[in-house]
């Protein structure tokens, strides 16, 4: 039986799309899905944007996508050194799959300040 | 060349349309059909009166055939194969030269090989399992108007299955309750909304009223959420110039995507209107009401994996495929062998999968996979796993009927995908431990663990009707 006591205010939140609703991501979970992208053969990538024009389907690109790179801790380290450039960015972490001309992975691995 | 003389009569299909030595052509549309004859005519007879009554023939010679090349148009059955567990069927592959069917028409394809022959006296009952279309004839289809690709880009949805909900009550809702509905859905975590295929424009929601505040919806939910909605107006209607109207303003309100229902509206509204996506840059969702009659009998009328291809032929960005899991029929082999036929650009033989032919689709777009109807958060992991990410999976009642209400039920769905998204790309078994995967989940999301609790119990567990054929 519902009471109106007991049902909880939703509040909207803003997600950022893929896993924008899981908890904030651990060390290991960040390398866990580095790891999945460079399995399934993709090309991983960062992107970053000042959180007022995230909307938009470009954000700045970090360097160049790590064509080759099948080290996880290189791609870290590359995310980290964004991170420090841009601190106030959110930092996207994607993976390019050439194959369908698409990415097989993106989400947003740090949200800056808003 | 050699002479020909009119020869009034009635003759044996066979000896025109049986070939058991025909080697096919690349050319060739090729068919397989499952073929259930009246006791005493032979198989060849029955498998050539197919092939015959689906291309150039008729119950009795004419003398203006002698005014043309028959060999060269006539379709031929040219194999016979028993249907494993079934002594009284078999299958008969008839092969059509392409030259028989209009180009980018599966309407044409369709009028011909499931046309009269389905009502042939000589044959208690008739399927189409499976079309093979020759890649010259894909070439001429317009297709899907975007395509998974194009949809991802558009959308900014990556890496994941998207998720969507149909709003319910499905019928009676004013237009500004029936925004309402849909706002509340996409600020909690859905990407998308649909209509339900029967709301077309009734006297309590006119179309136009629904649309502006659907429209409504979409733009405040995408400011607040920061992520891209859409909700899938249905511009099915009873002639294809209102059909246009209201895509036009579906497209003034600003939502990325149309839905249309194929089956009931018919392919060429859907080709049509599919043309009309692609140059107003539309998403178009399919709906396939109907589809069970002409689908489920185990022995008569089309495949759904037929309708499938002739769907992405004809055009369209989603198709629904059944959920495997949920309430209404689909078994699951079955389903990959069509849900691979909507994304590959090949797909091959594989009987186990119900599938008869290779079919080669070229460059012609992929279409999601939409499961919809009696799905909800347990069900997640298994979801994933079936249908992949290059699907959109709807819960209407597991997002509506959620305690707390639709943006509640969205959140408890979105945070459900995502952990099972998670789980797998870590190389986790996310069906077997489906448990654990979202009790861990919910720990972080209270909406997730009052939507496990509301729908622990249910489960719709009946034997499918239309199995694969297996000895």
């Amino acid at each position: 039986m519902t009471d109106i006591h007991t049902i909880g205010d939703y509040q909207t939140a803003n997600t950022l799309e893929t896993f924008g609703f899981m908890p904030k991501m651990s060390q290991d979970e960040v390398y866990a899905q580095i790891a999945y992208i460079i399995a399934q053969g993709w090309t991983p990538a960062i992107e970053h944007e000042h959180p007022s024009r995230a909307f938009d389907h470009y954000w700045t690109m970090w360097k160049l996508p790590f064509f080759g790179e099948t080290d996880m801790g290189r791609v870290m380290q590359e995310v980290d050194a964004c991170r420090a450039a841009y601190p106030d960015h959110h930092i996207r972490l994607l993976g390019y799959d050439n194959y369908t001309q698409s990415q097989g992975s993106a989400f947003v691995v740090y949200e800056g300040r808003r | 060349m050699a002479v020909k003389t009119y020869d009034a009569g009635v003759k044996e299909y066979r000896d025109m349309y049986w070939t058991p030595d025909y080697v096919p052509l690349d050319t060739d549309l090729l068919a397989c059909f499952k073929v259930t004859g009246q006791p005493e005519v032979p198989r060849e007879e029955v498998a050539a009166a197919v092939a015959a009554e689906s291309s150039t023939g008729t119950w009795s010679t004419v003398w203006s055939e002698l005014l043309t090349d028959l060999e060269y148009y006539k379709g031929r059955a040219y194999r016979i194969e028993d249907v494993p567990g079934d002594p009284e069927s078999f299958y008969a592959f008839v092969a059509y030269p392409i030259d028989l069917f209009e180009e980018g028409s599966v309407v044409n394809v369709l009028t011909s090989l499931v046309g009269n022959v389905f009502g042939f006296k000589a044959l208690k009952h008739l399927r189409l399992e499976d079309i093979r279309f020759p890649i010259a004839y894909i070439k001429t289809c317009g297709g899907p108007p975007a395509g998974i690709q194009v949809e991802r880009d558009r959308l900014n949805k990556y890496g994941r299955p998207m998720l969507g909900a149909t709003i319910k009550p499905k019928l009676g809702l004013s237009a500004k309750n029936y925004g309402r509905a849909v706002y509340e859905c996409l600020r909690g975590g859905l990407d998308m909304t649909k209509d339900d295929e029967n709301v077309n424009s009734q006297p309590f929601m006119r179309w136009r009223d629904r649309f502006e505040f659907v429209g409504e919806a979409i733009q405040k939910a995408e400011q607040e959420t920061g992520e891209r909605k859409g909700h899938y107006l249905n511009v099915t209607a009873a002639t294809p110039e209102e059909m246009y109207k209201r895509a036009e303003f579906a497209k003034e309100v600003g939502s990325p995507i149309l839905m249309h229902d194929f089956l009931t509206g018919g392919f060429t509204a859907n080709t049509g209107l599919a043309n009309w996506c692609r140059e107003n840059g539309m998403l178009l969702h399919i709906h396939r009401a109907m589809h069970a009659v002409i689908d489920r009998h185990p022995k008569h009328g089309i495949h759904f994996r037929v309708l499938a291809k002739c769907l992405r032929l004809s055009g369209g960005d989603h198709l629904h495929t059944g959920t495997v899991v949920g309430k209404l029929e689909g078994d699951r082999a079955s389903t990959l062998g069509f849900v691979d036929q909507l994304r590959e650009s090949f797909v091959p033989e594989d009987r186990s999968r119900g599938v008869f032919f290779d079919q080669d689709w070229g460059s012609l777009p992929g279409v999601f996979a939409v499961a919809s109807g009696g799905i909800h958060v347990w069900h997640m992991p298994a979801l994933v796993t079936i249908f992949g990410d290059d699907s959109m999976l709807q819960f209407g009642g597991g997002t509506q009927g959620h305690p707390w209400g639709n943006a509640a039920g969205a959140a408890a769905n979105r945070v459900a995908l995502e952990a099972s998204v998670k789980a797998r790309n870590e190389g986790r078994e996310i069906e077997k431990e489906a448990r654990d995967i979202l009790t861990e989940a919910a720990k972080s999301s209270p909406e997730l663990a009052i939507a496990m609790e509301t729908w622990k119990e249910i489960k719709f567990e009946f034997e499918t009707v239309d199995k694969l054929d297996v000895a």
